[in-house]
């Protein structure tokens, strides 16, 4: 398969993550939106892992090995982030008893 | 048109499709749900590039952990359709504009660069194998293993930390 396909299967997946942070107000959809670039992200290293393996692989047949060790590493983080991001906002509903993210433009006062 | 190249166009409509009706549904269940679709979607397009540890990986931690997490705070916190806050019209139109440009600037830059040539190859290679990863991890990657073990557990401090009543 050719990599446009996936460089374009992954740009739009970015770009509704990014339309979806920007028009909904619910702060875990927002999170989750967050989630789906991510992914995106990963999708697109992985391709171009098989990438580098068909460029490179006669000669070094461990070529690409790299960017899936780093979806690893990403995939690692993002759920720390996760249980971290919930907690934060596990405590804002606690306080406010809401999770639209606009209530908290009272922070800029 | 073989089969990988149908399952790879499936794969690809199931996560768009999916990453928008994610985006557009009202009842967060439901957006969660969606999100689980794309992720096994996913998830399918690694196992196709013969990633198939990431795509385990990905399955149990993602589909399986991450979102059941979400799933769990959106049950906590009793979230439905009616208590779903909605920004007004124009806001949404303005963020729907701001995506579908970045998306056109994006597909106009790459449209024109040569990579005709640069193939994603598919149904070769051992690359994705947890023997190989396991390898590679462990000898090259050592310290970065070892510091995410201890974000790990600087997570879970902050989490109790934060979770904590006053």
């Amino acid at each position: 398969m050719p990599i446009n396909y996936y460089i374009f299967l992954s740009v739009a997946l970015f770009c509704v993550g990014v339309a979806g942070v920007l028009t909904r107000r619910n702060a875990i959809i927002i999170f989750m939106c967050v989630e789906l670039m991510l992914n995106s992200v990963n999708l697109l290293l992985v391709a171009f892992s098989k990438m580098q393996w068909h460029a490179l692989g006669r000669g070094n047949p461990e070529a690409g090995i790299n960017a899936q060790i780093f979806v690893f590493f990403i995939m690692v983080v993002a759920a720390a982030e996760v249980s971290v991001g919930l907690a934060i906002i596990v405590m804002m509903y606690r306080n406010t008893h809401s999770i639209d993210v606009n209530f908290l433009n009272r922070l800029k006062h | 048109m073989n089969i990988t190249q149908v399952l790879f166009w499936f794969l690809s409509i199931a996560a768009i499709l999916g990453a928008i009706l994610m985006v557009i549904s009202k009842n967060p269940v439901h957006s969660v749900l969606w999100l689980i679709v794309v992720f096994m979607a996913i998830s399918g397009h690694y196992i196709l590039l013969d990633a198939q540890f990431l795509a385990i990986v990905n399955l149990i931690v993602y589909a399986g952990a991450i979102m059941v997490l979400f799933l769990f705070v959106v049950m906590l916190m009793n979230l439905n359709t009616e208590t779903e806050p909605q920004k007004n019209r124009w806001l949404k139109i303005a963020g729907v504009i701001t995506g579908g440009s970045l998306l056109l600037v994006l597909v106009a830059a790459l449209k024109r660069a040569d990579l005709k040539n640069q193939l994603a190859e598919m149904n070769k290679g051992d690359i994705g194998l947890i023997h190989n990863l396991g390898i590679s991890l462990f000898h090259d990657y050592v310290i970065p293993f070892e510091i995410s073990s201890v974000l790990f557990l600087s997570a879970m401090v902050g989490v109790v930390v934060i979770g904590k009543k006053d």
